[in-house]
């Protein structure tokens, strides 16, 4: 049992690391971007919310603290506190899915998604475009990962309450958590490069 | 060998390093340190990053070598990635 839980937890890895490759190439060009267009980033960074950033910072690494005490729930055969730590995980991804709608509602609605209808006052506003083209491209796959995410622990959830998880079988809730920790580390990284470029921050 | 159990205090301790990480980086991110901020900047996230990997995904507690190999040959390639397409890119002479 405990050989199957380690190669589950290797398999699981090297499925993260063909996302960080994933990833990898949309920050490879967000970096060579930001080095031509290092202006118009600045620029970009300006028209952020700064506050929706940071509280959605601070909710992902919440949650990322009740899926690691959900999967050592689990590992003590805690099935009531793993149920729990699994719906208070969901609660904050929905917070987070939540903040982001209302952030993505703002930018459309002030035209600042890349496209015919994409209008930018001020100099360099071909090159704001590619900022928010990358911003709503690496936002957008990470939310997107963040819905699989919270779908992914509700159906945990559901098996954690019927009983099928305990001490001696938890690799589901175990990879879910290495999945769950994965897109926190995403946003990690998401809102420096992102929300914090400038120092005057827009709103 | 069953896998490690990790504290509850060290969760906790975790999640409190990453949360004072945050309110510094926001913090710093207000002051101009010019050229600096994006370094420091990285250098916060980098470090919220490990402790994420080291302790919430208890990487620092797997029981075998091979994940780890795994994880820093990613890592490995994701550098290459990124520091050839800026050595491409960093030293054209127009642009």
């Amino acid at each position: 049992m405990e050989q199957q839980r380690e190669s589950a937890e290797l398999g699981m890895w090297l499925f993260l690391i063909t996302e960080i490759m994933f990833f990898g190439g949309m920050f490879c060009a967000y970096l060579v971007y930001r080095y031509m267009y290092y202006q118009a980033w600045e620029a970009g960074s300006e028209q952020m919310d700064f506050w929706y950033g940071t509280i959605n910072t601070v909710v992902l690494i919440c949650s990322s603290l009740t899926m690691a005490m959900a999967v050592r729930s689990a590992q003590i055969g805690q099935r009531k506190a793993l149920v729990a730590f699994l719906i208070v995980t969901m609660i904050f991804g929905c917070a987070f899915m939540g903040i982001k709608s209302v952030e993505y509602y703002g930018h459309w609605t002030e035209h600042q998604f890349p496209g015919p209808n994409f209008h930018f006052d001020g100099p360099d506003a071909q090159h704001v475009q590619i900022f928010f083209f990358l911003y709503w491209t690496m936002t957008g796959l990470h939310a997107l990962h963040m819905l699989i995410g919270i779908v992914l622990v509700g159906f945990i959830a559901y098996w954690s309450w019927r009983g099928k998880y305990g001490a001696d079988y938890y690799n589901p809730v175990e990879n879910t958590g290495l999945y769950w920790h994965f897109v926190d580390m995403v946003w990690i990284y998401l809102y420096p490069l992102l929300y914090l470029i400038s120092h005057k921050h827009g709103r | 060998m069953s896998a490690h159990i990790a504290s509850k205090k060290l969760y906790i301790g975790v999640w409190l390093a990453l949360m004072v990480l945050t309110v510094v980086t926001a913090t710093v991110s207000r002051i101009d340190l010019g050229a600096a901020s994006a370094a420091v900047a990285l250098a916060i996230a980098t470090t919220k990053a490990l402790l994420v990997v080291l302790f919430f995904m208890g990487v620092k507690y797997v029981s075998q070598k091979i994940t780890v190999v795994v994880i820093v040959s990613g890592l490995f390639f994701l550098g290459l990635l990124l520091i050839l397409s800026m050595a491409d890119y960093g030293t054209r002479a127009f642009k």
